[in-house]
């Protein structure tokens, strides 16, 4: 046995798999105890981009620090003029008769097209109107705008905010090199994978519906790995007739897809009946099939082996031969088949919920069910909230990743044909 | 035809005809262990707000004989049969009165030509590259390896949002959603044909990725085994070509692929069926999709009828395929 184990933490495969595995898990295990936030509290309203959020208000209130940063009037100027504005002046310098053809709307030409700008813009000289495309008065608003945005960057720029109403009323001044400290501010909330549809963290959510999918997994791949294996023990070892009727059944279940059953049982069952486990065992029930044919030819090749037969001629029992001479010889199979359960179980749940047919979604979130969200409310498309839906993806390629990881492992260790 | 061969189309037969009536009896079952009324819904969106408590009953007893459900099982059951052989399988609850068949009709086709090539594209890419992976065991190999597992292992519909996202959302190469443009009338004109194609790419595309990491690996490891096999031992000794080697070997390791694949086609089509509904393709996918979301219980039991039966007459047909590459049947000797 300890032989074994060394053997199998020798592999690499299976080692580099364990390792993920087990980072996946202790994650789903630790982040809790850190992080107290509810998973399916809605924070804000739709999708917030990931980043760290402070109250406005509150960082008005907070003590202010003074900070020359050397690069502040540029930084502020790059977050403030959108693309289109960039596109704007550009197309402005090149009805000048500017040569705009080291000009673009990225930050780097940044510097580039503000001295070209500077030098080149006169409102006296747009407001004669003689250049094609900047005719309309609303086009030179827009660009008187544009050139007062530009000219107030400046690190010694203040702005005055007012608190309360009426003769209450306070004005405080804010500098332009005036800075918080983050954690001085009463209200921040840091989301690193931004809120999803329902404005939950996703973060919390996804660490959440991992535990649920692993949990989901392994409730699914125990039931199906017992139950195939209790059927393949029975079919291999007592033949028969027993051996023909489970062999009947689990012919019929090889062809006809899991897939369709589960659609057709969790469809019957109703949104509100389908719990967590109601769902695993439902899954697990309808996979044990492979398991059970495997199981089976390889007992009947064990059944008449020399130490089963002396065994039987001992007078040992059904329960000790099985646990005792046949158990030992199909074990690790038996594992690597309960691995590859898990991670189809897994699986068969996000599909599922895809379809609509995931477990209760106002209980906890799944892997599943947080993709069928990102689609119901068009992460894919008209939101394009890459965060919602794309680290989901990650972390069930992740699990599927290293539990085959393990599984080829294994399957390198005890079948020493396949070893590199 | 050998003897051998009579033999097991009998077997397959007998399994076909046998899975084929437990997936009807499976189909008619399951539905029906559902809780909830399905026509109490109906007639409860349908009746005006002041309707006497006889006047519910009546409408009550209108639908229950419209659907057929104040007969005993066994007439249901005949019902269902018969519905199911004359391709209308029904009326649907939530369309009421329009036929299944009328709502799903098209969606097979769409789903039958997505699926079918995608489904053979990428079994044979994905031996083709197994097979070299095994015969070449280089460097590419070994660096190779761990990518196209960690590949194979995202799921259908994370392949197929990627997709999505990556070429359809932020590149505009192809369309977002549909199999056609929604304004376009099927017709068999250029304009709807290139339409179609644009259309088809990416919903094909994922479907293809998908399978053939799996088959890649499989294929790999079975090629290896084979490759250390004895009798390739025994062929370089005796100085054989590399090259006839190689193909004895690949014909090898090509049995069980074509036996994987009847295995893990339903599987397949499963992963697909739902890649379909990331894409909006009008497939069954997306019909059995919207049939779940509005508890149309006829429609989901035809679509998963149709898919069964679709899922059987594929590996049915790989297993006749597999009798004519296997010597072992030919030769009598197969179990």
């Amino acid at each position: 046995m300890k032989n074994t184990l060394r053997n199998v933490f020798h592999s690499p495969r299976f080692l580099v798999g364990f390792i993920i595995f087990m980072i996946i898990l202790l994650t789903v295990l630790i982040y809790p105890w850190f992080v107290h936030r509810d998973p399916l509290q809605g924070l804000g309203k739709g999708f917030l981009e990931p980043g760290t959020y402070l109250s406005v208000y509150d960082a008005n209130d907070t003590d202010t620090y003074r900070v020359e940063l050397p690069e502040a009037a540029a930084n502020r100027l790059e977050a403030s003029l959108p693309t289109e504005d960039r596109q704007m002046m550009i197309d402005y310098l090149k009805a000048m008769g500017v040569d705009v053809s080291g000009l673009d709307t990225s930050n780097e030409k940044m510097e580039d097209l503000l001295v070209a700008w500077n030098a080149n813009y006169d409102e006296a000289d747009a407001k004669k109107n003689k250049y094609e495309g900047f005719a309309t008065q609303a086009k030179r608003n827009a660009l008187r705008r544009l050139d007062n945005k530009i000219k107030s960057s400046n690190s010694n720029v203040t702005m005055s905010v007012v608190k309360g109403e009426g003769d209450d009323a306070t004005v405080k001044t804010v500098n332009g090199n005036d800075f918080v400290k983050v954690d001085e501010v009463a209200n921040s909330v840091n989301l690193p994978l931004g809120t999803d549809n329902f404005g939950r963290d996703t973060l919390t959510e996804l660490v959440e519906a991992t535990g649920i999918s692993l949990l989901i997994g392994l409730i699914a791949g125990s039931i199906a790995t017992l139950l195939g294996l209790l059927v393949g023990l029975l079919a291999g070892y007592v033949g028969g007739v027993l051996d023909d009727i489970l062999m009947f059944i689990a012919n019929i279940f090889t062809v006809i897809p899991g897939f369709v059953l589960l659609i057709l049982i969790y469809s019957a069952l109703g949104a509100e009946s389908r719990g967590i486990v109601t769902c695993a065992v439902i899954i697990g029930i309808t996979s044990w099939v492979w398991t059970a044919r495997s199981v089976r030819s390889q007992v009947i090749s064990l059944r008449n082996r020399d130490h089963v037969n002396l065994s039987k001629l001992s007078g040992h029992s059904l329960f000790r031969i099985v646990t005792t001479d046949i158990l030992p010889y199909i074990a690790s199979y038996v594992v690597m088949a309960f691995i590859l359960q898990v991670s189809s179980g897994i699986l068969a749940e996000a599909q599922l919920s895809m379809l609509g047919l995931g477990p209760n979604p106002n209980e906890l979130p799944t892997l599943g069910l947080m993709m069928n969200w990102a689609k119901l409310f068009g992460a894919y498309t008209s939101s394009n909230a890459w965060w919602a839906y794309f680290p989901v993806i990650m972390v069930i390629a992740l699990i599927s990743f290293s539990l085959n990881l393990m599984n080829t492992g294994l399957d390198q260790v005890f079948n020493p044909t396949l070893r590199d | 035809m050998t003897k051998g061969m009579r033999k097991y189309f009998k077997k397959k037969i007998f399994w076909f005809v046998i899975t084929f009536i437990a997936a009807v009896i499976l189909n008619f079952i399951l539905p029906r262990l559902m809780p909830g009324d399905p026509v109490n819904s109906i007639v409860g969106k349908n009746i005006s707000p002041g309707a006497t408590q006889e006047q519910v009953q009546e409408q009550i007893a209108y639908y229950q004989h419209q659907f057929g459900l104040d007969k005993d099982i066994f007439g249901q059951f005949w019902d269902f049969v018969k519905n199911a052989f004359n391709g209308t399988f029904g009326v649907s609850y939530s369309q009421y009165p329009r036929l299944v068949s009328d709502i799903i009709g098209s969606s097979i086709w769409w789903t039958v030509a997505l699926q079918l090539p995608a489904i053979l594209v990428g079994w044979l890419l994905g031996n083709l590259l197994g097979a070299l992976a095994a015969y070449k065991r280089s460097f590419y190999d070994k660096a190779l390896m761990p990518v196209t597992l960690f590949f194979s292992a995202i799921p259908a519909f994370g392949a197929a949002v990627i997709l999505l996202v990556v070429f359809a959302v932020n590149l505009k190469w192809a369309p977002v959603n549909g199999a056609f443009d929604p304004g376009m009338i099927p017709s068999f004109s250029w304009k709807f044909i290139s339409s179609v194609i644009a259309h088809y790419q990416l919903p094909f595309w994922s479907i293809v990725l998908i399978s053939i990491g799996g088959q890649a690996v499989g294929m790999r490891s079975m090629s290896i085994y084979e490759l250390n096999a004895d009798y390739v031992k025994y062929a370089r000794f005796l100085g054989i070509k590399d090259k006839k080697i190689v193909r004895y070997v690949f014909r090898n390791a090509m049995l069980p692929q074509v036996t994987g694949l009847a295995m893990s086609i339903g599987a397949m089509v499963g992963g697909a069926l739902v890649a379909e509904t990331i894409f909006s393709y009008p497939g069954l996918g997306m019909s059995m999709y919207a049939a779940i979301n509005s508890s149309d219980y006829p429609v989901i039991s035809a679509c998963t009828l149709i898919i069964t039966v679709m899922v059987l007459i594929a590996s049915f047909l790989l297993d006749i395929i597999y009798a004519f590459i296997d010597p072992r049947v030919k030769a009598a000797q197969f179990d």
